[in-house]
């Protein structure tokens, strides 16, 4: 197999994988191609399919330049099949194999749960775009259109990337979970998607950035502890892949932060200065710093949901054959086997919210959350300064683990933002405090209409501190076919 | 796990299931409570059961037949999105003594026989329909219906995942219903399992595994539309109202239990039980209208509910008493004229629901693993059903002749059609055709003397009984028996018992409780599975099973 940075573009499938020469695989990525271009062009809005986007385009898997700026038809956009470069000697980072040379094959014994973790992974990827499908319509501007429009095709090009691998490592079985991606859809009554959070619409802008930062940010928690894993072609995709997501991030912090500065900016220059005058702040055209929190606190916890049961007995099982790692599984100063050690898990034991230790090998996903918890909090601190420098006494704040949850321990009980296990009475009571209402959404939707002129940004949002691809303000990032 | 397990619940305090009667159709929902387990230390998540959950199912199939006999449809789905049943929970399973394993798999197989019988016995069919996760003992629930319908979501599965994922068997039915019922291919079988994630849409459908897949946005009104299509074409007869069960009185003593028609004295030194069954003593009622009336106070009903609840009783809670005696108290001639009206109008609904609760109740007896003998005294009340007693154990002492001092009726058995057609055991034959297996004109000479009082000397000569004893005789000779049967090994006795009782062809039903539970029970006992290092004790641990390499 041909490992090398630059990607080949002989194949109708841009790779660096050596699918020239793979023909079994080529021919059923070629099968499974125009499923894909199908489900494509009929996701996105049609006079978007046929507009230029300013994309970047992977050339290359080197870290210091992999990517090429210039405009492209969506449809046309090269989606390849793109790994890390190969580490030599590469071994097994955790679990009971630890030490041994990593596989580049599918170990027999692994694999459905191999197969599992890929499906579930590449069922996010395609989810995502589904949701966000007609937010097109109401972009607040030509440099956040394609912004969205970059992350879809990323999302879509992430797709590829796991159906790479069901493909030439998972044999007939891959091949069917390859098609069920294309078949399952957000939001389907046929086929939804696997995981609850990516069968919900994507509504509006705010909830965009909102997703991209939190929810995005939990697709980079998983996809950093798949990249150590033992399962070296897994682990290749997933560290190329998270070159990627780093935009998607930096599109949620910068978008979220904008429209707290454009709040900011027209609190001040109508001298308002109490942050819960919602309606003489709404007034202006911005979206209100409580409003922001709601979403905050709904998207949060969405995404704590994804990371499933603190106590896990599937996160055990992949750990400990070592085909799913902890996040910096490298920079853990611990034996990497978790034999005897234990690790504190939240739960509930009469009423009340308690710490236990558990053995550590059942609690990888409860350790993965807390990485999450400290990872997610740098941009909110990054919020809260401009809050804080434009002189507005308010600070946005991450709910406690224990709010609004689905999924876990928590489920079961009705917690405030703050924590405290409160009764359902005092949930309903509050909840409309807590979490966007109808009218929250009604408000924040009455401000989406479509920007499109270049350089120009809706009233609710502020402009980019930096174009991107080093691009003038007033740059036409897409060229919209207006038929 | 020495807490005491009632068998005996209320419609108004289940905690895992939900049924909705509308008309002929009734859906019976899983909705497990996770806090509701029978015992500490376990959570039943994803609608996982324990003893306690398949209580209540078992509950809910009894009442079915006798609280709602206009019910034609059963249709079985989940109260819980995403999961149809995950199994037994793993847990409980790693946590539990063997025995109580055992006993447990007991039973869940028999409230799988028994709703699955309920299409043919009593004209109530089960549909299973499948949405979400349908694993393990998940999908030997659906197994035991009578008709499987999968939704077509790209996701929803049904699979057999406990030798992967376990180390176990699908020991409830699930391997042999595959091939047996579902006629599934043997290679194609042995794929199904040996993967954990099971199998999902048309492939279910074309694996033989399901009968039919529907897409997930007709699934609802499909499954609707299907049990209504049941319902009419169902050969059913239209019954307005069922009779009640009433809470089952019992009183519980240091060494006795007692029911209003059944009483058991427990001996505990002396490993065994003696179980007092009572006939009749008011007449019999003159017609069914008369027997309904009475409802679950009609004595033949009574007495199979009392026993029922005894034998599961005596099961769960006394493992260490190891031989059961079986004795009626009664007189024979009013007994048969309670049996005798339920046999003249057996296709009367509930003649015939008393009949199938009996044979179920029999068949239980069969399939206890304990040493079973029968003394058929003075006094006693043997006929018919009761008789199906004393072919169902392993022994028969029969008292002959006068005893000093004894002013009871001398000891006789009456045989009826009872013994003829309606009990079979679980190898289809009746208990005097596999008790004459090498001399199947005996059948003939017996049925030749139905209604006749036959005294011991008669029985013995017919091979009714095994040893006849006069007044000289019978205290010492069944007190040996009793203490022999205490010294020997109890593992030797049901392995002995469990051969002995099935003579015959095999069925569906002994090749599941004979072949793939004795397999089971191996396979627990293996240290590959509950050994310390063993998959069923490491499960949820992260680390695998440790196995021994040898095959034996």
């Amino acid at each position: 197999m041909a490992d090398t940075l630059d990607v080949s573009y002989d194949t109708r499938i841009p790779n660096n994988v050596g699918l020239g020469q793979d023909r079994k695989v080529l021919k059923a990525l070629e099968k499974w191609h125009p499923g894909y271009i199908d489900w494509w062009n009929k996701l996105i809005p049609q006079n978007f399919q046929d507009s230029m986007v300013y994309l970047r385009t992977a050339v290359s898997v080197d870290p210091k330049g992999w990517a090429k700026f210039d405009y492209v038809k969506m449809p046309d956009y090269r989606w390849g099949v793109l790994l890390a470069p190969k580490v030599e000697d590469r071994l097994i980072p955790c679990g009971e194999h630890m030490g041994k040379p990593a596989w580049q094959e599918v170990p027999g014994e692994y694999r459905n749960m191999l197969k599992r973790l890929i499906v579930i992974q590449g069922d996010t990827e395609p989810g995502s775009v589904e949701q966000q499908r007609f937010l097109g319509l109401t972009a607040p501007s030509l440099y956040d259109l394609r912004n969205l429009f970059q992350v879809n095709v990323e999302e879509g090009r992430h797709l590829w990337a796991m159906v790479y691998l069901l493909q030439k490592y998972f044999g007939k079985d891959g091949r069917e979970e390859a098609d069920d991606l294309l078949r399952r859809s957000s939001g389907s009554e046929e086929a939804p998607r696997m995981l609850g959070a990516f069968n919900e619409e994507t509504p509006d802008w705010l909830s965009f950035f909102m997703f991209t930062y939190f929810t995005d940010r939990d697709g980079k928690m998983q996809l950093e502890s798949l990249a150590q894993s033992g399962f070296d072609p897994l682990s290749r995709t997933c560290r190329f892949m998270i070159t990627e997501e780093a935009h998607h991030m930096f599109v949620g912090e910068t978008g979220v932060g904008r429209v707290v500065q454009a709040t900011l900016d027209a609190m001040n220059k109508a001298g308002i200065t109490d942050p819960n005058n919602i309606g003489n702040v709404r007034d202006l055209g911005v979206i209100d710093l409580p409003t922001i929190q709601k979403k905050l606190n709904l998207h949060y916890t969405l995404s704590l949901d994804l990371f499933g049961q603190e106590v896990s007995t599937n996160a055990a099982n992949a750990f400990n054959a070592g085909i799913k790692g902890r996040y910096m599984e490298h920079r853990i100063d611990d034996d990497h086997q978790l034999g005897d050690s234990v690790y504190n898990v939240s739960n509930i034991v009469d009423g009340k919210i308690v710490t236990q230790e558990v053995p550590a090998l059942t609690a990888v996903n409860m350790r993965l959350r807390d990485d999450y918890v400290r990872d997610a909090a740098g941009g909110v601190g990054r919020w809260n300064k401009a809050i804080k420098k434009a002189g507005i006494d308010f600070e946005l704040v991450v709910p406690h683990e224990a709010f609004h949850r689905q999924i876990g321990v928590f489920a079961a009980i009705k917690a405030d933002p703050q924590g405290n296990i409160i009764t359902e009475e005092e949930w309903q009571g509050s909840v409309d405090d807590w979490l966007p209402t109808k009218d929250d959404g009604a408000f924040v939707q009455s401000l989406m209409k479509p920007c499109y002129e270049p350089g120009k940004y809706a009233s609710w949002i502020a402009a980019p501190k930096m174009g991107i691809d080093n691009q003038p303000g007033d740059f036409e990032y897409v060229q919209l076919h207006m038929a | 796990m020495s807490q005491m397990i009632d068998f005996r619940v209320d419609p108004a305090s289940y905690r895992h299931w939900k049924v909705e009667y509308s008309g002929p159709v009734a859906i019976l929902s899983m909705d497990v409570d996770e806090n509701g387990g029978l015992f500490e230390g376990y959570e039943l998540k994803l609608n996982s059961y324990d003893l306690g959950v398949d209580i209540e199912l078992n509950d809910v199939v009894q009442r079915m037949r006798f609280e709602h006999p206009e019910v034609k449809v059963v249709v079985m789905r989940s109260g819980k999105d995403n999961v149809f049943c995950a199994g037994a929970n793993i847990r409980m399973l790693g946590g539990a003594a063997h025995s109580h394993k055992v006993n447990f798999c007991k039973f869940t197989n028999e409230t799988r026989n028994a709703f699955e019988a309920a299409e043919k016995d009593s004209g109530q069919q089960y549909i299973a329909a499948v949405k979400g996760a349908c694993a393990g003992g998940g999908y030997e629930l659906a197994l035991a219906c009578n008709h499987i319908m999968l939704t077509d979501d790209s996701t929803s599965a049904v699979g057999l995942p406990e030798v992967p994922l376990l180390a176990v068997l699908p020991g409830t039915g699930g391997l042999t219903r595959i091939t047996d019922k579902r006629k599934m291919r043997r290679d194609l079988a042995d794929i199904f399992c040996s993967i954990e994630e099971g199998v999902k849409g048309q492939r279910a459908k074309d694996w033989r595994l399901v009968d039919e897949v529907i897409p997930n946005s007709k699934f609802a009104e499909t499954v609707e539309a299907r049990a209504q299509e049941f319902a009419a074409s169902s050969t059913k007869a239209d019954v307005k109202t069922g009779i009640i069960f009433n809470p089952l009185e019992r009183a519980v003593t240091e060494d006795a239990v007692s029911w209003s028609s059944v009483k058991v004295d427990i001996d505990r030194a002396g490993r065994k039980a003696t179980f007092t069954l009572k006939g009749p003593d008011e007449t019999a009622p003159v017609d069914m209208d008369a027997f309904q009336a009475q409802g679950d106070q009609a004595h033949l009903l009574r007495l199979c509910r009392d026993l029922e609840d005894a034998i599961l009783h005596m099961r769960l809670n006394e493992m260490e008493v190891g031989l059961w005696v079986f004795r009626t108290e009664g007189d024979p001639t009013i007994l048969a004229a309670h049996e005798a009206l339920v046999a003249a109008n057996s296709d009367h609904w509930l003649a015939n629901e008393v009949r199938q609760y009996w044979k179920r109740t029999l068949k239980r007896l069969d399939v206890t693993s304990r040493s079973l003998v029968a003394f058929v005294e003075h006094g006693s009340c043997f006929v018919g059903v009761l008789a199906e007693i004393l072919f169902s154990v392993d022994r028969t002492y029969m008292m002959d002749g006068e005893f000093e001092d004894d002013e009871r009726p001398l000891a006789t058995i009456t045989l009826t059609e009872a013994n003829f057609g309606p009990y079979p055991m679980g190898n289809d034959l009746t208990r005097l055709q596999t008790r004459f297996l090498g001399e199947p004109e005996l059948v003939d000479t017996a049925r030749a003397q139905i209604g006749e009082a036959l005294d011991a000397e008669t029985a013995d000569k017919m091979g009714l009984v095994t040893i006849i004893l006069d007044d000289i005789d019978w205290d010492d000779e069944v007190r040996i028996f009793m203490e022999e049967r205490a010294s020997f090994s109890p593992d030797a006795m049901t392995g002995l018992e469990a051969n002995l009782r099935f003579a015959g062809p095999e069925t569906m039903e002994t090749r599941i409780f004979g072949r793939l539970t004795a397999w089971q029970n191996w396979i627990f006992n293996r240290p590959n599975a509950v050994g310390k290092d063993g998959a069923l004790q490491r499960y949820g641990t992260g680390v695998r099973g440790d196995f021994d390499l040898e095959r034996v």
